[in-house]
């Protein structure tokens, strides 16, 4: 046995990895491993029981997370691990439902399911990874791409305007609404385990750097965004949603919005449904 | 409350028989979205299931109750969805996804005019292709015609039977006709009625792999929550369920999900001869136009005309020998359906060369009027 061989050293996290998965896929500098990490060490400090934990991603740099943790997880369609998500929690209220992708496959081409999984709070935590583009596919403009931004498919600038999630969370019924970054990984964190432990629709926005695509195409290094988290990053714990814009130049909102009670549509369900 | 299997004579609906089908198959989530002509199993769904300790769901699209029930069906649960031609379009990326990741589930279409939004409230066979390979990438499929309430209510226990069987979603084929027609549907004791559920594994949750097929070509199946850990992707996979991006996976996977339906045919395939010992015209068909066919077949007799009726229960897999030995055996085929040739092709395939293959059939809105198949039956062979 060689002397000098040294066994690489446990990562705090190596009981919720797929070890015999990694390398993973993001690129260097990527900001997905953070909020991965984020959300696996929130389950951990959690204490609720792994066994029913349960991972949906659906398609892209952040649906890839799925592969990555050691729990019973599905990598489904793009755009459909919420509803997917929804009729596994459904079908077994004892599930403890957590959907972890990114801004693409959740707010553009399932859009649609996220506004209706918030409109009946349906009982799961959802981490959207904002990386204001699509990564995967190589950099295109994206539903929460800034105006005047540059993409693959704007050339000359983003066009449109982009959504403002916790607001449309917020519009749509969530029930506990937070914003951080990834250099926020201690806020995050305490964000993703407040929302595991409590009931109800619970949404996390972690603006994360794309230093392949939109970085490089927009002159940030992935320092830099960083660098701009801290500088523009105000926090401001309890804001009303409609005040928390994010406006890189002037400032960021982050915090911890809403956190309101409400029936889960399991609870709803029942006692509405079932006349017994 | 009612009881789950609601033993007893009933009249009813086929939309309603489907749907008393389902239950009495142990479905116990449904997912659907409204659509003309299927939204009648919707509804029962809705009225029964919470009664029986099952969930029903309407989702915001058919796009999202096909995710539904597969999220479901990995929860534990036997579930449904039903829908019409223009939700089955929309469906389809996620029956893909079921096939991929082997999700027992069933998926009803209760088939309109098409193509778009097309004959909302009339009845069409014209999915049928549809039905074949609408998702893309090569696969497999069950899908079952049938072609009364009496029939829909047992051909529904069948296909839950097979998809848990199989671990796949499993079509029902129906028709507006069938879906709206009110007849006596009998529904025997529970302890009559023969259900399978799908393998739970066995052995150390650690090395269980989730795709390892067993000795019929399909692996059991874990139910979350149980400590499995599975990795499910719609992503090609190994056998542990990991993506694997290479030729060789693609072939691997591909021939799990494609052999387990190609070397149990003998088991899946049902289909119902009539009058064909002595045959010399054999009619083709399935569902409502079987029906259709029955009756012209009886007429044609009376005529002196020697034709029978092989009458497609499971249409996909196609009932390619079937049809080859009766090749053999008669000098024409007539093939009768609704919608301008499709299932014909197949038959044409498979009857090759030997006989000549006849269509009856209209582009949909109506049945099949048996006149139009006597009409043909009368032609010289
Ligand atoms: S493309 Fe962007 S988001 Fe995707 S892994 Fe690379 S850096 Fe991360």
């Amino acid at each position: 046995m060689n002397e000098n061989h040294i066994k690489p050293p446990e990562h705090p996290l190596d009981d919720l990895l797929r070890t015999d998965r990694i390398p993973h896929i993001w690129c260097p500098g990527c900001g997905i491993g953070t909020a991965f990490s984020a959300c696996l060490t929130a389950m951990k400090t959690s204490e609720l029981d792994l066994k029913k934990m349960v991972m949906v991603s659906g398609i892209g740099c952040s649906g890839r997370a799925a592969g990555y943790v050691k729990l019973d997880s599905f990598h489904t369609t793009h755009g459909r691990s919420i509803p997917f998500a929804t009729g596994m929690k459904l079908a077994n209220p004892e599930l403890n439902l957590v959907v972890f992708s990114g801004d693409g496959d959740l707010f553009a081409i399932g859009g649609n399911h996220f506004i209706h999984a918030a409109r009946r709070n349906v009982d799961m935590t959802v981490v959207c990874v904002n990386n204001l583009n699509y990564g995967m596919t190589g950099g295109q403009v994206a539903a929460t791409t800034p105006h005047k931004a540059k993409t693959t498919t704007t050339p000359f600038g983003n066009p449109e305007s982009p959504f403002n999630l916790p607001l449309m969370a917020y519009a749509s019924g969530a029930t506990y609404i937070a914003r951080w970054t990834t250099l926020h990984i201690r806020d995050l964190t305490n964000s993703i385990e407040t929302a595991l432990k409590r009931n109800g629709f619970s949404f996390i926005e972690v603006l994360s750097p794309c230093p392949v695509n939109y970085g490089r195409r927009n002159k940030q290094s992935s320092y830099e965004m960083l660098k701009i988290y801290q500088d523009k990053g105000i926090i401001k714990n309890g804001a009303h949603p409609t005040e928390i814009d994010i406006d890189f130049d002037k400032g960021i909102i982050l915090g911890d919005f809403i956190d309101v009670d409400r029936p889960t549509c399991v609870e709803q369900y029942d006692k509405t449904c079932r006349l017994i | 409350m009612k009881p789950a299997v609601l033993t007893g004579e009933h009249f009813f609906t086929g939309d309603v028989a489907c749907a008393e089908g389902a239950l009495a198959a142990g479905c116990r989530f449904f997912g659907g979205y409204p659509i003309t002509p299927a939204t009648e199993i919707a509804e029962h769904m809705s009225a029964r299931l919470p009664d029986i300790g099952g969930t029903f769901i309407q989702m915001e699209d058919e796009i999202a109750a096909m995710a539904s029930i597969l999220g479901a069906s990995w929860a534990g649960l036997k579930c449904m969805t039903a829908t019409s031609g223009p939700g089955f379009s929309l469906m389809m990326e996620n029956i893909g996804l079921g096939i991929c990741t082997e999700t027992p589930c069933v998926v009803v279409n209760v088939q309109r005019g098409g193509p778009s939004t097309g004959l909302p409230t009339q009845g069409a066979q014209s999915d049928m292709m549809q039905a074949r390979w609408g998702s893309h990438g090569h696969y497999e499929i069950i899908a079952l015609s049938p072609a009364s309430p009496q029939e829909i209510f047992y051909q529904t226990i069948t296909a839950f039977n097979l998809s848990e069987t199989y671990r796949l979603p499993v079509l029902i084929m129906t028709d507006e006709i069938v879906g709206h027609m009110s007849e006596r549907v009998s529904i025997p004791s529970a302890k009559d009625i023969k259900t399978v559920s799908r393998l739970a594994p066995k052995g150390r949750k650690d090395r269980f792999k989730p795709f390892e097929p067993g000795p019929n070509g399909v692996a059991p199946m874990p139910t979350v929550g149980q400590g499995y850990n599975v990795h499910v992707t719609g992503l090609t996979h190994d056998e542990k369920g990991y993506p694997v991006m290479s030729v060789e996976a693609q072939d691997e996977m591909m021939k799990r999900i494609t052999n387990k339906i190609t070397n149990n045919l003998d088991d899946i395939i049902q289909t119902q001869s009539y009058r064909l010992d002595d045959a010399d015209i054999a009619v083709i068909s399935y569902g409502v136009s079987a029906r259709t066919s029955l009756s012209a077949v009886d007429e044609a007799r009376k005529m002196g005309i020697k034709a029978g009726l092989l009458r497609l229960i499971t249409v996909w897999p196609f009932p390619e020998d079937q049809i080859r030995r009766l090749a053999n055996q008669v000098k024409k085929m007539v093939t009768v359906e609704i919608n301008l040739g499709q299932i014909f092709l197949e038959v044409q395939r498979c009857a090759g060369n030997k006989i000549p293959v006849a269509l009856v059939g209209h582009p949909g809105g109506t049945i099949i009027p048996p006149e139009s198949v006597i009409d043909v039956l009368k032609e010289p062979v």
